[in-house]
């Protein structure tokens, strides 16, 4: 079977800048004060994901997770080793970014389309589809800036949902949308683990992980600290809590019963 | 994305899977190498999803940046009366300021003939590329919602304000040719392959340079400020509000100013505009001031244009050219930082 993610020892560094202008960046020299830090967001990551792998992808908040995820989709470049894809890449992360407010929800939905990588044919084909699964009805014709926020990640899911990929990437996206449709978006999730689409999923919602993944990978700090069974993923993760991240990690329990996993 | 990149695919048995507590890979539900997903993907190479294919990708995706481009052009006006008319209103504000000022009271009217459509065939293509620098240098921070969460060619911003810019002069040149047609233009080959490669010159010329003040900017506010400080100048470094014959018979005409005016690409570009829109409207010898011999346009020669003019124009069309790859290595080098710094 081929290989559909690979990183190899890839690492994302970024630099804090403390300090704006050229004034302030003296001033701070000449008190010997440090003018900017850096902090890897990911550290010497590896791992190599097997197409047709539903991989759930875990950790605490700045662990490095959305990094890696920017890594894999393509938004950065690691600063040392590779990450390397095969196959088109979707998925259910910043959806609805590439939306401009004054254009319509039509016309949004041909540009977002075209980033994404669709071709006119391709769009005109799925047009419907993406207008049913985003359930807009008339507000279609108008600016998306006039949408609520529902309104405007809805299209953007719909969108994102209905992109032939390869490999898809979802990103604590759950956390907006009300019940129905999140349980459109999970059916739509299982549609994709079904075709032997690639899937890597982002969730602190270990019910959802359990159910959609086949695989954790979890992320402490920008380092890779597990690889292996779900159930176990999520064990050591918990078990490197401490006292007060208990509380939250009860919560995660809660939400894990909630099988849909709203994102905390 | 499927694009290709320049990186040979790898041999994938090198890669080890961190596995910590002893964890065994799991198995996974493969779906069958019958699976026609399966076997179409087993042919695409594994590469880096980091699109780095620069001004190719984005040529090789026209159908995205002809959508940017509609983007653009309807998100510019909208919400306002006049909508595209605003785009005629301040080149043509500044022409009639010009006109009065330098043809009435300078009274360069008496002296050049046609001095409307000398300055305004000028106009058109500084206003041009002025348009493409500052729209251009602008594009990617402008577009920083998308830059930093989708993964796309990152040129297709600059490539996409440089085509606004195109489509936004085009009315301009619509009026010029119409003021040129009135006063007696007559079309003529030489002269409109002069006006192709002029508005060659500045597109390639104001592409590169977008291209790396967009990057640019993405780091330092600075840069736009510098752009719009640059475009102080660009009305004055041209023959636009004088003529040609004026500056190469002054005494600059005679020291190393005059080469270094000449080695501007975009006065090279204004030049061969305005043989293409102005030269052909200059009458007949003989006449009280600058005349065509024989009536034909080609045979106007220094002091009223340089000497060699095309050769010169092409020169410039090479040296844009290099400037443009350099811009795109450049560019390159550091869109890898835009999406962490905008």
């Amino acid at each position: 079977m081929s290989t559909s993610i690979l990183a190899r020892n890839a690492s994302k560094e970024f630099t804090m800048r403390y300090h704006r202008t050229i004034k302030q960046i003296t001033i701070a020299a000449m008190r010997r004060q440090q003018i900017s830090d850096t902090f890897l967001a990911v550290n010497d990551v590896s791992f190599e994901i097997e197409a047709g792998e539903s991989v759930g992808l875990m950790g605490l908040n700045g662990s490095g997770k959305s990094t890696l995820l920017k890594l894999i989709s393509g938004v950065m470049r690691p600063d040392s080793g590779e990450v390397l894809t095969r196959g088109r890449i979707a998925g259910l992360i910043a959806t609805g970014a590439g939306f401009h407010p004054q254009l319509t929800g039509r016309d949004n939905v041909f540009l977002n389309a075209a980033i994404l990588g669709m071709s006119e044919a391709e769009t005109k084909r799925k047009f419907d589809q993406i207008v049913e699964f985003a359930d807009i009805g008339k507000f279609l014709e108008t600016p998306v800036g006039h949408y609520s926020s529902g309104m405007f990640s809805r299209l953007g899911f719909a969108v994102a949902v209905h992109t032939d990929c390869d490999i898809f990437l979802v990103d604590e996206v759950l956390a907006v949308g009300d019940r129905p449709f999140k349980k459109k978006c999970m059916a739509r999730m299982e549609e994709v683990r079904a075709a032997g689409q690639t899937m890597l999923y982002v969730s602190h919602a270990a019910g959802s992980v359990r159910k959609m993944c086949n695989r954790v990978l979890v992320l402490e700090k920008g380092v890779l600290g597990f690889d292996g069974d779900v159930d176990e993923g999520i064990r050591y993760l918990k078990y490197e809590d401490d006292k007060d991240d208990e509380v939250n990690s009860e919560e995660m329990e809660e939400d894990s019963d909630d099988e849909l996993g709203a994102d905390v | 994305m499927t694009a290709p990149s320049e990186r040979p695919p790898v041999t994938e048995d090198e890669a080890a899977p961190v596995s910590m507590d002893g964890a065994a890979p799991v198995a996974t539900k493969e779906p069958g190498p019958e699976s026609p997903r399966a076997t179409a993907l087993a042919d695409q190479p594994l590469v880096s999803p980091f699109d780095s294919a620069g001004l190719v990708e984005v040529f090789r995706r026209r159908y995205l940046l002809k959508l940017l481009v509609q983007k653009e052009v309807q998100s510019r006006y909208q919400g306002s009366l006049l909508g595209v008319l605003w785009s005629y209103v301040q080149p043509l504000v500044r022409f009639c300021m010009y006109f009065f000022v330098i043809g009435l009271v300078f009274g360069l009217h008496k002296s050049v003939p046609n001095f409307a459509i000398h300055m305004f065939a000028a106009l058109a293509g500084v206003h041009f590329f002025t348009e493409t620098f500052s729209s251009g240098t602008r594009s990617i921070v402008r577009n920083k919602a998308i830059v930093r969460k989708m993964p796309m060619p990152r040129e297709m911003f600059p490539v996409a304000s440089v085509i606004v810019s195109a489509v936004n002069s085009f009315p301009q040149l619509l009026i010029l040719f119409v003021g040129a047609v009135a006063v007696g233009w007559r079309p003529e080959w030489q002269g409109i392959a002069a006006g192709l490669l002029g508005f060659a010159v500045l597109t390639v010329l104001g592409t590169a340079l977008a291209l790396l003040f967009s990057a640019m900017n993405v780091f330092f506010k600075d840069f736009q400020n510098i752009v719009a400080t640059f475009q102080l100048f660009t009305h004055w470094i041209v023959p636009m509000i004088y003529p040609f014959a004026k500056l190469a018979t002054s005494s600059l005409g005679h020291s190393y100013f005059y080469y270094l005016y000449m080695s501007n690409p975009l006065t090279v570009g204004v030049l061969l505009i305005q043989r293409c829109f102005w030269v052909p409207t200059i009458p007949a010898c003989p006449s009280q001031y600058t005349c065509l011999p024989n009536g034909d346009p080609s045979q106007l020669g220094y002091p009223d244009l340089p000497h060699h003019l095309f050769a010169l124009g092409f020169l410039m069309l090479a040296i844009s050219t290099v400037i443009l790859v350099m811009c795109q290595r450049a560019f390159s080098r550091l869109e890898g930082k835009f999406a962490e710094r905008l």
